[in-house]
């Protein structure tokens, strides 16, 4: 088999890759903030629910709670597709993390802000809104940006549950030219580092928005 | 069908035993993880007294570590485990495994490593320098006292990340956690035990790496409240680094 069609029956898997990785950005975002104003939350019942949840699912390796999601869960009967169980997986797990991040980034901002929207008479949500959120943000950024090199880089254990992904395809590949090993391996990891480019570019790229809208 | 106690009481043991694999695995990889990182730190990064490195070799390791640090272990464990072979080296997969976790690894903790330095305030240099101090007495009396201690947490963080990776060495046939469950699902054709056994494990065992962790932090702070080192802490997060 010659290179191009190396590439190009790996890359069969690219979408599913690019898919499992994009859905648990989003989720893993929208889990973030979630869990994180949980921990956050005056209201003791679901800070220690926010802080329960976010500690099991952070506690529990990634590709374990998949494996759970994907074999154990249907003993509920709660049937998910592997896209399903990996994505949720994922997210969970990564998300947790981020409840961190936003936890941390809220605090950072310092006490004043707070101090002068309350002097201000700004309603809560107003200066969660607008004052401390967009400087909250700010502090996050660097970390979201880690978090989606990680999803990225765990997906690939979405192959271990049967989704055929970049790394299932290379494996598959593999069996059947086994000749061609080294060279499978190789473009697989290329693709990979080059998926993480744009990742990596959006997040700097938001940094750079940012501080333009500072300066404006 | 729902949880059976006598099936995860029965299992329990051949679980605990797996354990000990994921544990001692971790601990191997962590190792090489720590040599291999201060090796990469040595060699990328100078004492606030040299020149800053450059040059084309100092670029080349810096993208090789970031090629290491942006692609999937899982697959880097493949092409250790399928790659070496065709070029001669034949290797138990443990070690296969410890290596390339371990070198993953090295990758964020040569980071640690500078920040730790790095946190140590540049007139100490100075200072060791104008006092004489040998190459030995410089960094055994005066760098490292003060460069260690805020990285331990740290490192912390990570060997508790790197517990976390263990399970992909399933995919290279060692049979740690998850591997172990895997067989007694396919065996007993039961898999809500074995799996949620080793999810509670896996729990546990960060659970009690995050109170080391605060631990160590607070021996920090107690340290730093004797008012013997300065106070600024190591706070390196590598781009690809897991979250800790």
């Amino acid at each position: 088999m010659d290179f191009t069609r190396l590439v190009s029956t790996i890359l069969e898997g690219l979408g599913v890759s690019v898919q499992v990785t994009l859905i648990s950005i989003i989720l893993t975002f929208v889990i973030s903030f979630i869990a994180g104003f949980g921990i956050l939350s005056r209201f003791r019942a679901l800070r220690w629910t926010s802080v329960v949840l976010v500690n099991i699912f952070r506690g529990v390796s990634v590709l374990v709670l998949m494996f759970w999601f994907y074999f154990a869960l249907p003993l509920f009967g709660i049937d998910l597709t592997a896209l399903v169980a990996g994505v949720l997986a994922l997210s969970l797990n990564q998300g947790a993390y981020g409840a961190e991040v936003v936890r941390s980034a809220i605090q950072a901002v310092p006490r004043g802000q707070t101090e002068a929207s309350i002097a201000l008479n700004l309603s809560s949500w107003h200066r969660m809104r607008r004052i401390i959120l967009p400087q909250a943000f700010r502090i996050m950024l660097p970390s979201f940006g880690n978090m989606q090199i990680q999803l990225l880089k765990a997906s690939a254990g979405v192959s271990l549950i049967t989704l055929a992904d970049l790394t299932f395809q290379a494996n598959l590949l593999r069996q059947s030219s086994p000749q061609n090993t080294t060279l499978i391996f190789v473009i697989l990891l290329v693709v990979y580092y080059l998926l993480a480019i744009p990742l990596r570019a959006s997040v700097s790229g938001a940094e750079r928005l940012l501080s333009k809208a500072d300066r404006a | 069908m729902i949880w059976d106690w006598e099936f995860a009481v029965e299992i329990m043991p051949i679980l605990l035993q797996a354990m000990l694999i994921t544990i001692g695995a971790t601990l191997a990889a962590f190792v090489v993880a720590l040599l291999a990182g201060l090796g990469l730190a040595l060699l990328r990064f100078s004492s606030p007294l040299q020149a800053p490195k450059r040059g084309i070799r100092w670029r080349l390791l810096g993208g090789a570590v970031e090629f290491v640090r942006t692609t999937p272990i899982l697959v880097q464990l493949y092409f250790a485990f399928y790659v070496l072979p065709t070029v001669g080296i034949t290797l138990p997969p443990f070690v296969v495994g410890m290596l390339v976790l371990g070198l993953h690894y090295a990758t964020y903790l040569s980071e640690v490593y500078r920040a730790g330095i790095e946190s140590v305030a540049r007139h100490q240099w100075e200072a060791g320098r104008a006092l004489n101090h040998s190459r030995r007495h410089m960094w055994g009396r005066v760098i490292l006292p003060q460069a260690v201690p805020p990285m331990l947490p740290v490192l912390g963080n990570y060997f508790i990340a790197l517990l976390k990776e263990t399970p992909f060495l399933s995919a290279i046939t060692i049979v740690e956690m998850l591997a172990r469950a895997k067989i007694i699902g396919i065996e007993y054709y039961r898999y809500l035990e074995p799996l949620t056994i080793v999810g509670i494990l896996f729990i546990v065992l960060s659970v009690a790496g995050a109170f080391g962790v605060r631990g160590l932090e607070s021996w920090n702070v107690r340290r730093l409240s004797q008012g013997r080192t300065s106070a600024r802490r190591a706070r390196p997060e590598p781009k690809g680094a897991p979250l800790t």
